[in-house]
C-alpha cells in the first residue's frame, strides 16, 4: 500500500461578516473521515463537486495542509512532519498553478529542478528525453514559460513532476483549460504512464473523460465524504444506470417485449420510438426479439451517461 | 554550488530579462541611504548634540543602522510577499518541493538589486568610524566587522517573524513593516533621544538598542548615558541568535497552520 489515510479530516474556520464589525465563525470540515488506500501502481481517479474535499484530500496527502484528525502514510512517510522526505518521492502537478519558472526558458526549470531534487546527470538526461518525445517539447524547450500556450505548459508541468521518478504523481485538474488536443495529448501520456505501471497515480479532475479514459478505480468525494470507492462499472451498477436499446419501428408494437431483465423507459412517437433499458440482459437479445416481433427502422444502443451518474451522486 | 544559491541566481536571470526596471531598481536603492545620511546632518544643522551625542557619534550609529537594515533587506526583505502566497495558495508548490519552505522562498524572490545600499552602507561605515576617531583594539576591529552582520541578522528575525503573521491573520497589513521599517528609523538615531517608556519597550523590549547603539558605544568606548555596563556593548551580538531561534519558532509554528486556497 503506497498510500493509505484512515478518518482523515481537516476543519476550516470561517468567519463570516454579521454586521459592521461582528465576524461569526463556523467551523468547516473538508475531508470528513475519508478513508483511502491506494496499491503501488495504481491509478486512483478522485472526484467531487467544487468545495467537497478533493483538493484539500489531495493536499493532505502531499504534506501541503496539516490534517485536524486522522491517519496517513504516502510512501511510508507522515506527509507534514516528513515533508521534504516524502517531496523527493512524489511529484505533484498543479492545473491552476504553475510549478515552472515563469521568466525563464522551460529547459531552465528543468535544470533548477535536477538540483532541486538531486537527480544524477545521466538518469536527468534520459527522462528528459523521454518527456521529449512523448510529449513533444522540442519545439518549445528554450521558449520562456510565460509565452508558451497553456497546452504547451502543461506539458512542460507533467516534464517537470516527473523528473525525479516520483513513485506518485498526484494532477490536480491536469486538464483544466485545454482545448481537445491537448487533453488527448495530456491523457494518452497519462495512459502510457499507467501501462508501464511504476509510477502510482491519484488524478483529481471535474472532467469525467478523464476518468472514462484513465481509471481503473475512482472514489468520489461528496461533502467531505467518500460516497464511492470502485470501479467505473461498479458505481454504474450501483447506482442504477443501465444501457439502452434505443428502436425506431415503422408501426407501433402489437404486443408488448416480453423478455426478462428488460423495461420499457419511454415510449415516444406514438409509439414508434421505443426505449427500453437493460438490467439483466445483453443489448443482442432485446435487438433480435425486437426484429422477430417488429419492422425495425433504425436502432442505437446507448452507453450509460456517467455525468448523469455523477451528478446524482453529488446531489444525493 | 548550493541549490538555494541557484535558485537565487535564476531569480536574477530572470529579473535581468526586465533590463530597464532592474537598472532604475539599482539607482532608487542607491538614493536611499544618502537620504539617511542627510537627514541625520541637517539635524545637526540646529543642534550640537542629540541625546548627548556629537554628530561624529551619532554618524556612526546611523551607518551601523543604514549596513544592518539593507543587508537583511536583501538577503529576506521580500518574504513580506508571503502574504499574498498564503492568501492566494501559491505556497502549494513551495511546499511540495524537497527543500525548506522559507530558504526555498528567500531564493526564489532573492532581488539583487538591493546590494548597492549593503555597498554603501558598508563604505559609510568605514568613513563614520574614521571620521570618530576611534581607538582601535583588534577586539574592535573585529566588532566593526560582526555588528552590521548580526545587527542584519537581528532584522532578518524582525522581517521573518513579521510575515509568520500571516499564517494565522492574512489582513495583517502593515502590522510587519511598521516593527522593520519602523526598527530601521528607531535605530539610526542614540536610544537616548527617546521618551523612557518608548525607549523600553523598542530599545530594550524588542531589542533595537543592540543593533547601532550599544555597539556604537563599544566602538567609541564611551559609557552608556543611561548606566548600562560597558560589557553590555560588547555582548549586543548575541541579540542575533536569540532573535533568530524566535523567529524560527514563531515560522514553523505558523506553516502548520497554513490552509492553502480553495482549489
Amino acid at each position: 500500500m503506497i498510500i493509505e489515510a484512515r478518518g482523515l479530516r481537516k476543519d476550516f474556520t470561517v468567519r463570516k461578516k454579521a454586521g459592521r464589525f461582528r465576524r461569526v465563525s463556523t467551523v468547516v470540515s473538508a475531508g470528513d473521515g475519508v478513508d483511502l488506500t491506494v496499491e503501488r501502481g495504481e491509478l486512483l481517479g478522485d472526484i467531487g463537486p467544487n468545495g467537497a474535499g478533493t483538493s484539500t484530500t489531495l493536499k493532505m496527502l502531499t504534506g501541503i495542509l496539516t490534517p485536524t484528525a486522522g491517519h496517513v502514510r504516502v510512501c511510508g512517510y507522515e506527509p507534514v512532519p516528513q515533508r521534504t522526505k516524502l517531496a523527493l518521492g512524489i511529484g505533484v502537478v498543479f492545473g491552476q498553478r504553475s510549478q515552472l519558472w515563469y521568466d525563464l526558458p522551460l529547459r531552465d526549470s528543468f535544470a533548477l529542478l535536477r538540483h532541486i531534487y538531486r537527480v544524477p546527470p545521466a538518469d536527468h538526461a534520459a527522462r528528459l528525453k523521454d518527456c521529449r518525445a512523448l510529449l513533444d517539447l522540442d519545439e518549445f524547450l528554450d521558449t520562456p514559460v510565460r509565452q508558451l500556450s497553456l497546452g504547451q505548459r502543461m506539458r512542460g508541468e507533467l516534464t517537470a513532476a516527473l523528473l525525479h521518478s516520483p513513485s506518485v504523481l498526484f494532477l490536480d485538474e491536469p486538464t483544466i483549460g485545454l482545448d481537445v488536443i491537448s487533453k488527448q495529448a495530456v491523457r494518452s501520456f497519462l495512459a502510457g504512464l499507467r501501462d508501464r505501471g511504476d509510477t502510482t497515480i491519484v488524478l483529481t479532475t471535474h472532467d469525467l473523460a478523464d476518468i472514462e479514459r484513465l481509471c481503473r478505480r475512482l472514489v468520489v468525494i461528496s461533502h467531505g465524504r467518500i460516497v464511492h470507492a470502485g470501479t467505473l462499472t461498479a458505481l454504474h451498477k450501483r447506482y442504477g444506470s443501465r444501457r439502452r436499446v434505443i428502436g425506431d419501428l415503422d408501426e407501433p408494437l402489437l404486443e408488448p417485449l416480453d423478455l426478462p431483465g428488460v423495461t420499457v423507459e419511454s415510449v415516444e412517437a406514438d409509439g414508434r420510438r421505443l426505449t427500453y433499458s437493460l438490467e439483466a440482459t445483453t443489448a443482442g437479445a432485446v435487438i433480435t426479439r425486437l426484429a422477430t416481433i417488429a419492422s425495425l427502422r433504425d436502432l442505437s444502443v446507448v452507453e450509460p451517461d456517467i455525468e448523469e451518474v455523477i451528478a446524482r451522486l453529488y446531489t444525493s | 554550488m548550493s541549490v538555494y544559491l541557484r535558485l537565487a541566481a535564476a531569480q536574477v536571470r530572470a529579473h535581468a530579462q526586465y533590463r530597464a526596471s532592474f537598472v532604475i531598481d539599482l539607482i532608487s536603492n542607491a538614493v536611499v541611504t544618502m537620504l539617511d545620511v542627510f537627514s541625520v546632518l541637517i539635524l545637526f544643522r540646529v543642534t550640537r548634540a542629540l541625546g548627548g551625542f556629537g554628530v561624529r557619534d551619532v554618524l556612526v550609529m546611523t551607518a551601523l543602522s543604514a549596513t544592518a537594515f539593507p543587508l537583511a533587506d536583501l538577503l529576506v526583505g521580500e518574504i513580506e510577499k508571503l502574504r499574498g502566497y498564503v492568501r492566494t495558495g501559491l505556497l502549494d508548490t513551495v511546499l511540495v518541493r524537497p527543500l525548506s519552505a522559507l530558504f526555498q522562498l528567500l531564493a526564489i524572490d532573492f532581488s539583487i538589486r538591493r546590494v548597492t545600499r549593503v555597498v554603501q552602507g558598508t563604505i559609510f561605515i568605514v568613513i563614520a568610524l574614521t571620521l570618530a576617531d576611534v581607538h582601535w583594539t583588534p577586539a574592535r576591529v573585529v566588532l566593526a566587522v560582526v555588528a552590521p552582520i548580526t545587527g542584519g541578522l537581528f532584522f532578518c528575525s524582525l522581517f521573518i517573524a513579521g510575515a509568520s503573521v500571516a499564517f494565522w491573520w492574512i489582513d495583517s497589513g502593515e502590522i510587519a513593516n511598521s516593527l522593520t521599517y519602523g526598527g530601521r528609523d528607531f535605530t539610526m538615531y542614540p536610544v537616548t533621544v527617546y521618551a523612557e517608556w518608548f525607549r523600553r519597550l523598542f530599545a530594550y523590549g524588542i531589542g533595537f538598542a543592540f543593533v547601532a547603539y550599544y555597539p556604537a558605544l563599544a566602538l567609541l568606548g564611551r559609557p552608556d548615558p543611561l548606566g548600562a555596563p560597558a560589557w553590555l556593548g560588547w555582548a549586543s551580538p548575541l541579540v542575533a541568535p536569540i532573535a533568530m531561534t524566535l523567529a524560527g519558532l514563531a515560522w514553523r509554528t505558523g506553516i502548520r497552520h497554513y490552509r492553502s486556497s480553495g482549489s
